[in-house]
C-alpha cells in the first residue's frame, strides 16, 4: 500500500461527511428517495470527483474528461451532491431534488444536468453505456478513463453480464467499475433474493481484473484505482465492501431505508450524528 | 404488365453505410450476430475499427450504441425488427429516447414477409412501440432507393431514430432523381387519384400501387401515398387527402393497432373528419409460417385484397 498524505485523506473523509449531510438534507426535503444505497456509495464517488478523476466543472463537455456513470441511478443524491460540491451547479440546487420544475430529477438525466453522463434509473444499463464511452475513447485514441458504479443487487440484471462479457472481449482497460457490495436489496439480503456469491469468481471468469476492498476506506480506494491490472488490456472491477446506510447509525444495514426518506426526528438525529463526525474530523486537521 | 426492376433494401442499407462511412469519420455501426443478414457486414469489412460485433446481446448493443453516441458518434445499431425493438424497449427508452442520443436503430426483417420463420420473427408491433417514445423518429422505407436516401438523412439528422425494412427484394419505385426530393416527415404522392387515398408504408406501398391499378380497371381512381415517415406524421398531407378524395385506407405490414393506421386515425379523429376510413394491416393476431405472397393473401394484405377492401368501403 502506498503512503498517502494523512491530512489529505482526512480532507476527503470530511468531504464524504459533507456529502452524507447533503444526502440526508435532500431526501428529507424531497420526502422521498433512497438513503441506503446513496450512503453506501459515498467514499468511491468522493474519491473520484475530489481526487482521482480528470474533470473540469467549468467545461462539463470537455472531450478529454474522465467520465463517471452511475448505473445504480437511485443513488442520484450522492452524484448530485458531488457534482454540486465540485462546482457543476449551485449547492442550493440540491434542496430542490425531486420537486416540480427543478433540475434535479429523482434519477440522473444527462440531457439537462451538467456533469451527468448517462440517464439511469432502470437498472442494468450503465455498464453497457460505459462500454460505449470506453470504445469511443479507444477509437478516438483519447486517454480519458471511464468509471462506472453498479449496485450489487443490480447485477441480478442479465444485461450486466452481457456488458461484462463485452468489456473483456473488447479489452477495455480504460474502464474501471465499482460494485457497491452492501449485501442488501429491496426484498432482503442479496444472497437470499438471488445468490451472487462468489461474486469475485464471477467477474474473474468474465475476464476482469478483480479487487476487493473496504468501500469506505478512501486510502484503499485510491490504491485500488492506481493498481495496474494483472494482465494487460483488462477492464478492472473494484468490489467495494460497503454498509448500506453507512454513516447514520439507525440506517446502517437497515433495509427499511432503501427507499424511504428520514422523518423529522430521524432527520435531526442523522444530522446530529454526522455533524459530530464532521467536527471531530475538522478538529483533527 | 411491365416487369418490375427488383432490388433488396438491405443491400441498399449496407452499401449506403459504406458510402457514409467514407464521408463521415464519426459513423460507427453495431450489430448483434446478424451482420450477414442486415448487410452491416459491408461496413464491417470496409471499416473494421468502426464496426462493433456485439454478439447475441441486443440490450447491451443498444446501451453501448448510446454510450458511443454520447461521445459524438452517430451510432447505427442493426438487427431484426423483433430484436431491435420489443426485446430492448427499456434500453431504447432510457438510453436512446430519454437521453436523446444520436442512435439510429435500423431494423431489417420487419413485418410478416419474413415468411417461413413464423410469428416469433414476424415483427408487427415495432412501429407502435417506437412511435410512442418521445424524441423518436420512425421510418419505414418502401424500396431500395428510398432506403438509400433515408439512411443518408438518418446519418445527417441529429436525434434518436428507428427505421425498419423487410427481408425480401422489393420493386424499385423511385429513380435516383426522384429520391433527391425525399425528406423525413414528408409523405410522397406516388400516384394521383380522386376517389380514394391509399396511405401505405414500407413493403405495402408496392401492393398499394398494384391495388390502385386494379381499381382503375373498375373505374375507381386511387391516390397512393408513400408515408415513409410514420413519426413525425405528415398531417398536412393526410388532411389534403381527406379534402381531395372521398375515402381513405392505410396499409401496413404491421398490426392495425398503433402503427401507421393508428397514427392516421388520430389525425382524422382530432380533425373531426367524416371521411370513410379503414385500416388495412395485420388484425389483432399473430400470423404463421409461409411464403410472403401466401401470407399477404391469407392475411388480406395483397393488392387484390386491398382493392377488394376499398371497393367495399366505397359502396
Amino acid at each position: 500500500m502506498k503512503h498517502h498524505d494523512e491530512a489529505f485523506i482526512r480532507q476527503l473523509d470530511l468531504m464524504a461527511v459533507k456529502i452524507r449531510k447533503h444526502i440526508i438534507e435532500m431526501l428529507y426535503r424531497a420526502k422521498s428517495g433512497h438513503p441506503g444505497g446513496s450512503l453506501s456509495a459515498v467514499e468511491a464517488i468522493v474519491t473520484l470527483y475530489f481526487h482521482h478523476m480528470r474533470h473540469n466543472p467549468q467545461d462539463p463537455n470537455d472531450p478529454n474528461r474522465d467520465r463517471f456513470i452511475l448505473s445504480k441511478g437511485h443513488a442520484a443524491p450522492t452524484l448530485y451532491a458531488a457534482l454540486a460540491e465540485s462546482g457543476y451547479f449551485d449547492v442550493e440546487e440540491l434542496l430542490h431534488l425531486r420537486q416540480i420544475n427543478s433540475m434535479l430529477q429523482g434519477h440522473p438525466v444527462c440531457t439537462h444536468i451538467p456533469g451527468v453522463e448517462a440517464s439511469t434509473g432502470s437498472l442494468g444499463h450503465g455498464l453497457s453505456f460505459a462500454n460505449g464511452v470506453a470504445l469511443a475513447g479507444k477509437l478516438d485514441k483519447k486517454d480519458y478513463r471511464v468509471y462506472v458504479m453498479v449496485g450489487d443487487g443490480e447485477t441480478d440484471e442479465g444485461q450486466i453480464w452481457e456488458a461484462a462479457a463485452a468489456a473483456s472481449h473488447y479489452k477495455l482497460d480504460n474502464l474501471t467499475a465499482f460494485l457497491d457490495r452492501n449485501f442488501l436489496q429491496i426484498d432482503g439480503n442479496t444472497e437470499d433474493v438471488l445468490r451472487l456469491e462468489s461474486i469475485q469468481e464471477r467477474w474473474r471468469a468474465f475476464g476482469w481484473h478483480v479487487l476487493e476492498i473496504d468501500g469506505h476506506d478512501i486510502e484503499a480506494i485510491i490504491d485500488a484505482l492506481l493498481m495496474d491490472s494483472e494482465q494487460k488490456n483488462q477492464p478492472k472491477m473494484i468490489i467495494l465492501n460497503t454498509v448500506k446506510g453507512k454513516g447514520v447509525s439507525f440506517m446502517e444495514n437497515n433495509i427499511d431505508f432503501h427507499g424511504v426518506p428520514p422523518n423529522e426526528m430521524e432527520y435531526k438525529l442523522a444530522m446530529k450524528e454526522l455533524t459530530l463526525v464532521e467536527r471531530a474530523l475538522e478538529a483533527s486537521l | 404488365m411491365t416487369i418490375k426492376q427488383m432490388a433488396n433494401p438491405r443491400d441498399a442499407y449496407g452499401e449506403t453505410l459504406v458510402s457514409l462511412g467514407e464521408r463521415y469519420q464519426n459513423i460507427v455501426v453495431l450489430d448483434a450476430d446478424l451482420s450477414k443478414s442486415t448487410k452491416t457486414i459491408l461496413f464491417a469489412k470496409k471499416f473494421p475499427d468502426r464496426f462493433f460485433e456485439m454478439g447475441i446481446a441486443e440490450a447491451n448493443m443498444i446501451s453501448t450504441a448510446a454510450g458511443l453516441a454520447s461521445c459524438g458518434k452517430t451510432a447505427f445499431a442493426s438487427t431484426f425488427a423483433v430484436f431491435a425493438t420489443g426485446r430492448v424497449y427499456d434500453q431504447i427508452r432510457m438510453d436512446v429516447a430519454y437521453s436523446n442520443t444520436n442512435v439510429k436503430i435500423f431494423a431489417t426483417h420487419g413485418g410478416i414477409s419474413v415468411g417461413k420463420d413464423g410469428a416469433s420473427h414476424q415483427m408487427i408491433e415495432d412501429i407502435a412501440l417506437m412511435r410512442v417514445l418521445p424524441n423518436m423518429t420512425v421510418l419505414a422505407p418502401s424500396d431500395a432507393s428510398e432506403t438509400r436516401r433515408l439512411v443518408e438523412l438518418m446519418a445527417t439528422t441529429p436525434g434518436p431514430m428507428y427505421a425498419r425494412i423487410g427481408r425480401a427484394n422489393a420493386p424499385v419505385l423511385y429513380t435516383s432523381d426522384e429520391v433527391e426530393d425525399i425528406a423525413i416527415g414528408k409523405g410522397i404522392i406516388t400516384r394521383e387519384g380522386s376517389d380514394v387515398s391509399i396511405i401505405a408504408c414500407g413493403t405495402m406501398v408496392d401492393q398499394a400501387i398494384d391495388a390502385a391499378a386494379r381499381l382503375s380497371k373498375r373505374g375507381v381512381s386511387a391516390r397512393v401515398v408513400d408515408m415513409h415517415t410514420i413519426k413525425p406524421l405528415d398531417e398536412r398531407l393526410v388532411l389534403k387527402c381527406v379534402k381531395d378524395t372521398k375515402a381513405m385506407v392505410t396499409v401496413e405490414e404491421h398490426s392495425i393497432i398503433g402503427g401507421l393506421g393508428g397514427a392516421v386515425s388520430e389525425v382524422l379523429a382530432e380533425h373531426q373528419s367524416k371521411t370513410r376510413f379503414q385500416r388495412i394491416g395485420v388484425q389483432d393476431m399473430f400470423c404463421e409460417s409461409g411464403e410472403p405472397d401466401e401470407l399477404f393473401e391469407k392475411y388480406k394484405l395483397s393488392a387484390k385484397h386491398i382493392a377488394k377492401t376499398i371497393t367495399t368501403l366505397l359502396k
